[in-house]
């Protein structure tokens, strides 16, 4: 069973709080002087904010905030978030795996931007909701 | 980047105790755009069982990047911290971080490789209370670039 593709957009100002609310203040999140020293094409999301809005997808699908049982993802490609007002945007849809005997449901998810995979092997595990 | 194999299996001390607060599961909430209530709103966790406001999944990451910045610091390790890209990531809950959890971190070294010139690092993070409940564990995996 297919999901309901959820988009998420990511801006610069996105980064910033999340740098703050995360603790992660890696400037190739921030600063384009960095990242492009460091061989990327500019600032990029930090994995885990990708992360973050790949768990309120699987979250908002569940039904519930506290359904997550076990995630994880590979980080592929990054989402390099250019300094507009439109910034990127983040395209997440997942398929229903497997339904436990025990509620348990397995999503396999796949996330996207500018059309390119963002994340691979990105796996959820989610009881129903109450 | 060569990485010594010898480290795999090391643990390091507990971390002091992370006092988790409702405010700051907000403000994490907040960044990531998640509004859903029962990370706001106390009554709401209530409702769905919990004692305090709910943390959203990947919020572990708050306490473990502390955690593990040990490791990765380590200079007995020597892992160049420029050249570091976050691999992969995973958690595994036992139950859901909630505010008024006083959270402590014991990280061990799972995995330790060197291919096509890149190391490879894998930390496991057991995240549990003061009182030795768990609550969940984190693994996280870095790539360490080789010299181009």
């Amino acid at each position: 069973m297919e999901l309901p593709t959820q988009t998420f957009r990511v801006t610069r100002a996105d980064l910033v709080r999340y740098a703050g609310a995360s603790g992660d203040f890696n400037p190739i999140h921030w600063s384009d002087r960095v990242a492009t020293a460091v061989g990327l094409p500019g600032v990029i999301a930090h994995g885990m904010f990708t992360m973050a809005l790949v768990g309120r997808a699987v979250t908002g699908w569940a039904g519930a905030p506290d359904a997550v049982v076990d995630y994880n993802v590979r980080f592929t490609r990054p989402v390099v978030v250019p300094d507009t007002d439109e910034g990127t945007e983040i395209t997440v849809s997942a398929v229903v795996k497997e339904v436990t005997e025990d509620g348990l449901t397995r999503l396999d998810i796949t996330a996207t931007c500018q059309g390119e995979k963002v994340l691979s092997q990105a796996r959820a595990t989610v009881r129903a909701a109450r | 980047m060569s990485l010594d194999p010898s480290f795999v299996g090391r643990s390091y001390p507990p971390t002091a105790p992370y006092q988790v607060g409702r405010e700051k599961i907000r403000e994490f909430a907040t960044a990531i755009g998640a509004t859903d209530a029962a990370h706001h709103d106390p009554a709401a966790a209530r409702a769905l069982g919990h004692p305090d406001v709910v943390a959203p999944p990947t919020f572990p990451q708050v306490l473990t990047m502390a955690a593990t910045a040990q490791i990765v610091e380590d200079p007995a390790l020597g892992v160049d911290y420029r050249r570091v890209v976050h691999g992969d990531q995973r958690f595994a809950y036992t139950r859901p971080v909630v505010a008024g959890d006083e959270l402590v971190c014991v990280s061990t070294i799972d995995e330790v490789t060197t291919r096509g010139g890149h190391g490879f690092l894998t930390t496991r993070t057991e995240v549990a209370t003061v009182a030795g409940e768990p609550v969940v564990t984190v693994w996280s995996k870095i790539v360490v670039r080789g010299e181009a």
